[in-house]
C-alpha cells in the first residue's frame, strides 16, 4: 500500500527581497493527521514561508504541492479555495458583526460547514451571536479558527497563537487542535516557546536564516537539542533572578483610575509600590491596562483619579519631560515596536538623541556625543547593522529593541519601565535583554517589567502584580506562585463581574 | 523537474536603491514625461522637437529671457521653501497661496499707506509685516489641529479663499486707487520696490534672488543642524514618539506653521515689491499650489525644491513663448508640469518595488 501524499508539501520554495533570501529552497510537508510545529527565530522565515502557503507573496521559485497535486496560490481567496486556511496573530474580524456574521461575511455561495457542527466536532465554546467586541481574544481566536473551518479549510496554518493566551486558554487551544488532528486535518503551528511545541506537535521543523535546518520527530528530541537547531550554537535557556538588596521605595502608584475617551473604564485603582532592586512583573491578558499604567505614569495619559509618587513627590500631572528628569525612564514597545520610543526613519545616534538633545546649550543639534555612544552601544549589546547610518526600520526587531533598552539604560533612569521589551525577539536577543533588567536592578533601579510569558515573569521578577480588566487582582512573590496561579487571577475577576450582572 | 508553474510577473520590494541611481531614475522619468508630452504635441500636430527647441530658447535663449525665468523662480522656489518646512512635519499646508497672497498685502499696506518712511525702514516694515501677518494666518490652522485635531489639508486649503477675496475687497473698496479708471489698488511708490542687483551675465534682478538663495541654505542648515530641526522631523515622522520623549508637539507644530507660512508670506512681499509694484488678486497666480508638486517632486529636499522650481520656471516661461510662435496655448505648460509630475511620482514605485518573473530553482 502506497502512503498517501501528504497534504501539504513544499519543494524548494524560495523568495528573495532585494539581497536577502527569506526562504532559501524549503523542503517541507505536513501529513493529514499532523500538528508540524514551525520554529524559528525572528527573520528565519517562518512569516514569508506562511505567507506564500495563504497567497500574500509569490514565490520566486520552487513549488507548492496540496495532496500530491501541484497547486498555484495566487491571493488568499486562492488558499482558501484550496482548503488553505489561516490563522493571523492579528485577528480580522469586523468588530460590530456577531461571530456567525464575521463567519459568513464574504462568502460566496454556502458554507462547507455548518458553525454549529463545527463547533460540536472540536469541542470550541463560542456563542456564535455575540458581537466580536464582547469577546475575549481567546473567543475571537476561535471565531478566526471557526470561519476557516466553515470555509472549508482541512490545511491549518496558525501563526503563534499562544502569544495572547492565558494558560488554561492555550489549553483549550490544544485540545481543540488535538481534535482537528484526530479528524485527519493537517496543521502548522508557528512559535517559538519551546514547550508548546513540546506539548502539542508530531513533528518539528526548525528554520533558520531561511534554510531548513532539520525536521525531527517530537517524541525523540528535546528543548536543549531544537534549541541549538534554532539558534545554531547551544544556549543557556534559564532565565535567572539576579541577587540585589531590596532598596527604598521609589515609585508609590495609589488607587490609579483612567477612562479613555469614550469613557470606558482603562484601570480603576490600581496600588502598588515599587521598590529600588527590585524587577516587578506585570501579568495580565493583552489589553488589561497594561498600556494605561505605563503611559500614566510615564505622564503621556492623565488619570482620572488616583496618583503616582517618586521620591515622595507627585508627578502625575507633570509632562513627560519633568517625569523623565526625576529619572524615571520609560521604554515601552507596542505591537509595531517602532510605534513609541523610536523613529524608524532615522538612524541610531538620531535615535540615541530623542531624550537628550535639549540638555545642550544653544540652537545647533550636536550629534557627535550621540555617535560615539551609538558605536559603543552597537559594540556593547552586539547590535547588528550595516553601520550607524542605516535607518532604524531597516534592522531586525531585536536590534531595534536593544536600542531603545540601551538609550534608556544609558540615561541612568531610577525607575525604568519596560513593557513587552522582548516580543517577536528570539532567545538569544530575549536571554540578553534580561541581562540588561538584571544588571539595572542590581545597581539598585527599580524595574517594573509588563510581561506576556508566565515562565518568564515567574523566574525573572521578585513580585508580580496580576492585572485583569483594569483592576488589581493580585500582587505575588514569585518564588511562591505558579502559572496556574497567575492564569487564573488573569481571567479571575472577569468571573466575578459577570455574577454581579446574573 | 522544475517546470515554473507561473510565469506572470510579480511585485516585489525592493532594498534600498542608491542615491545616485535614485536621481538617475528620477531623471530618465522626466525625459519619459517629456516624450510623452511631445506625442501629445506631435498628436495636435505639431513637430515636438521644434516645439521644445522653442520652449527652452523661449526660457534660456537670451540674458533678457534668463532674466525672466529667474525671476518666475524666485518667488516659487521662495513658497516651495515655505510648504517644505510644513511637509516636513507632515503637516499638509495647501494654503501657501493664501499666505503668499497675505504676506502680499501686509507689504502693500505699508507700501501705499506708509510711503513717507525712510526707504530701509520702509522695506524692512514691508518684509517684516508680511512675515507676521502671513505667519499669524498660517497659525489659525495649526492651533485647531492641536486643539480640536482638524484637518490642516481642508483647513488651510479654505483659507486661501479668504485670502483671495479679501484682496478683492480691498481692490474695489477701501485700497482702491481713486486715480485709476477701474478698479484696483495704486501702484507702488518708487521707494517701496525692492532694490535691484545688477548681474553681469542677465543683467538686473531685483534682491529677491539673494534673499531667495540665502534662504535655501539657511532652510537646509535649519532642518540638518538644529534642534528645532530635528524636532521638526521626529514630530512629522512619529508623534507619540515625539510626546513620549517629551517635546513640546504642540509648540513645535505652532511655530513651525508659524515658519512656513511666513517664508511663503515675505515670498508675496517679494513678489508684489520686485516685479508686480502693485497689488493684484493674481499676486499669487497659483504658485501656492505648484509649490506643493515642486516640494513633492523635490523629496522635501530645499536645494531640490530650487531646482524643480527653476525647472517648472523654464517650462512656464518657455510655453509663453511657444505661445507666440506656434500658437499653442501657454496652458500647454500646466500639461507639461502635471506630466512630468506623474511620471516623477511613478517612478517612486519603481525606486521601492520591481517587478520580477518566477525563475527556475537554482540548482
Amino acid at each position: 500500500m502506497t502512503p498517501s501524499p501528504p497534504a501539504i508539501q513544499l519543494v524548494g520554495l524560495t523568495k528573495c527581497f532585494d539581497r536577502t533570501t527569506a526562504c532559501d529552497r524549503i523542503d517541507l510537508d505536513v501529513r493529514r493527521g499532523e500538528i508540524l510545529a514551525l520554529l524559528g527565530e525572528n527573520g528565519s522565515g517562518k512569516t514569508t514561508l506562511t505567507n506564500m502557503l495563504s497567497g500574500i507573496y509569490q514565490p520566486d521559485a520552487g513549488r507548492v504541492l496540496l495532496d500530491g497535486k501541484p497547486a498555484v496560490i495566487r491571493s488568499p481567496r486562492d488558499a482558501i479555495r484550496l482548503g488553505i486556511g489561516m490563522i493571523h496573530q492579528h485577528f480580522k474580524l469586523v468588530e460590530v458583526l456577531t461571530a456567525r456574521e464575521n463567519i459568513l461575511l464574504g462568502q460566496r455561495g454556502p458554507l462547507k460547514t455548518r458553525p454549529e457542527d463545527a463547533l460540536a466536532s472540536f469541542g470550541m465554546a463560542v456563542d456564535l451571536d455575540k458581537k466580536i467586541y464582547d469577546m475575549s481574544v481567546s473567543e475571537k481566536q476561535a471565531v478566526e479558527i471557526l470561519k476557516v473551518l466553515c470555509r472549508g479549510a482541512d490545511k491549518l496554518i496558525l501563526d503563534e497563537p499562544t502569544a495572547v493566551l492565558t494558560p488554561q486558554e492555550i489549553q483549550h487551544l490544544f485540545d481543540a487542535l488535538d481534535r482537528m488532528r484526530k479528524e485527519g486535518k493537517a496543521v502548522i503551528i508557528i512559535t517559538h516557546k519551546l514547550d508548546e511545541v513540546m506539548a502539542i506537535s508530531d513533528r518539528v521543523s526548525v528554520l533558520r536564516r531561511g534554510v531548513n535546518v532539520g525536521t525531527v520527530e517530537t517524541a525523540r528530541t528535546d528543548r536543549y537539542f531544537l534549541t541549538e537547531l534554532m539558534v545554531g550554537r547551544p544556549l543557556d535557556l534559564d532565565v535567572r533572578r539576579a541577587e540585589a538588596p531590596l532598596g527604598p521605595t521609589l515609585l508609590k502608584v495609589s488607587k490609579l483610575t483612567a477612562r479613555d475617551e469614550g469613557g470606558r473604564q482603562l484601570i480603576q485603582d490600581v496600588s502598588f509600590e515599587l521598590r529600588g532592586g527590585e524587577i516587578m512583573g506585570v501579568a495580565g491578558v493583552a489589553g488589561s491596562g497594561q498600556k494605561a499604567l505605563c503611559e500614566i505614569i510615564a505622564g503621556l495619559e492623565k488619570p482620572s483619579d488616583g496618583s503616582v509618587f517618586m521620591d515622595g513627590q507627585r508627578i502625575d500631572g507633570l509632562t513627560p519631560r519633568e517625569i523623565i528628569r526625576r529619572g524615571v525612564s520609560m521604554a515601552f514597545i507596542p505591537e509595531d515596536r517602532l510605534g513609541m520610543g523610536l523613529v524608524g526613519g532615522m538612524n541610531i545616534p538620531d535615535n540615541l538623541l530623542l531624550k537628550t538633545y535639549r540638555d545642550e546649550k544653544g540652537i545647533i543639534l550636536r550629534r557627535r556625543k550621540a555617535r560615539e555612544e551609538a558605536q559603543r552601544m552597537v559594540e556593547r549589546l552586539r547590535i547588528v547593522t550595516p553601520g550607524l547610518n542605516v535607518k532604524l526600520s531597516k534592522l531586525s526587531g531585536g536590534n531595534v529593541q536593544k536600542v531603545l533598552l540601551g538609550r534608556e539604560i544609558s540615561l541612568g533612569p531610577r525607575v525604568l519601565i519596560t513593557a513587552y521589551p522582548v516580543r517577536g525577539l528570539d532567545i538569544g536577543a530575549s536571554m540578553t535583554i534580561y541581562d540588561m533588567l538584571n544588571e539595572q536592578k542590581q545597581k539598585g533601579v527599580g524595574v517594573l517589567f509588563v510581561g506576556e510569558d508566565l515562565d518568564v515573569l515567574l523566574s525573572l521578577c521578585d513580585r508580580i502584580l496580576v492585572l485583569c480588566a483594569g483592576r488589581v487582582s493580585a500582587i505575588v512573590e514569585s518564588r511562591f506562585a505558579t502559572k496556574a496561579l497567575l492564569g487564573m487571577k488573569m481571567t479571575g475577576l472577569r468571573t466575578d463581574k459577570e455574577d454581579e450582572y446574573v | 523537474m522544475f517546470k515554473p508553474l507561473l510565469s506572470a510577473p510579480h511585485v516585489v520590494q525592493r532594498g534600498e536603491v542608491k542615491p545616485a541611481a535614485a536621481w538617475a531614475y528620477r531623471a530618465f522619468a522626466v525625459l519619459i514625461a517629456l516624450a510623452a508630452g511631445g506625442v501629445f504635441l506631435a498628436s495636435l500636430g505639431y513637430n515636438p522637437f521644434r516645439v521644445y527647441a522653442s520652449m527652452l530658447m523661449g526660457a534660456l535663449g537670451t540674458p533678457g529671457m534668463q532674466r525672466e525665468t529667474v525671476k518666475l523662480t524666485i518667488p516659487l522656489a521662495m513658497a516651495s521653501l515655505g510648504v517644505l518646512l510644513a511637509f516636513k512635519m507632515r503637516f499638509w499646508n495647501i494654503g501657501a497661496e493664501g499666505q503668499f497672497a497675505l504676506g502680499a498685502v501686509a507689504a502693500s499696506y505699508f507700501a501705499n499707506f506708509q510711503p513717507q518712511l525712510p526707504p530701509a525702514l520702509l522695506i524692512s516694515l514691508m518684509a517684516a509685516s508680511a512675515v507676521v501677518l502671513a505667519g499669524l494666518w498660517g497659525l489659525v490652522p495649526a492651533w485647531f489641529k492641536t486643539r480640536f485635531g482638524t484637518n490642516e489639508t481642508l483647513f488651510t486649503l479654505m483659507l486661501n479663499y479668504i485670502v483671495l477675496y479679501i484682496i478683492t475687497y480691498l481692490r474695489e473698496g477701501p485700497w482702491r486707487d481713486p486715480a485709476g479708471g477701474f478698479a484696483a489698488t495704486p501702484r507702488f511708490p518708487r521707494q517701496a520696490r525692492l532694490p535691484e542687483l545688477h548681474f553681469p551675465s542677465i543683467g538686473n534682478v531685483h534682491i529677491g534672488l539673494i534673499v531667495m538663495l540665502l534662504a535655501v541654505v539657511l532652510v537646509y542648515l535649519y532642518l540638518r543642524y538644529t534642534k528645532q530641526g530635528y524636532e521638526i522631523a521626529v514630530v512629522g515622522q512619529n508623534e507619540r514618539t515625539a510626546r513620549y520623549a517629551g517635546m513640546p508637539v504642540k509648540r513645535i507644530v505652532l511655530r513651525t506653521m508659524f515658519l512656513s507660512a511666513g517664508i511663503c508670506g515675505l515670498a508675496g512681499m517679494m513678489q508684489v515689491a520686485g516685479p508686480d509694484r502693485q497689488l493684484t488678486d493674481a499676486v499669487a497666480g497659483g504658485r501656492g499650489f505648484t509649490a506643493v508638486s515642486v516640494v513633492w517632486l523635490a523629496r522635501l529636499s530645499p536645494l531640490g525644491s530650487l531646482a524643480v522650481a527653476f525647472l517648472f520656471s523654464v517650462m512656464q516661461k518657455g510655453c509663453s513663448m511657444m505661445q507666440t510662435e506656434f500658437r499653442i496655448p501657454a496652458s500647454m505648460s500646466d500639461i507639461l508640469q502635471g506630466i512630468v509630475l506623474f511620471f516623477v511620482l511613478g517612478a517612486e514605485f519603481f525606486l521601492q518595488y520591481s517587478i520580477r518573473r518566477r525563475r527556475e530553482v537554482p540548482a
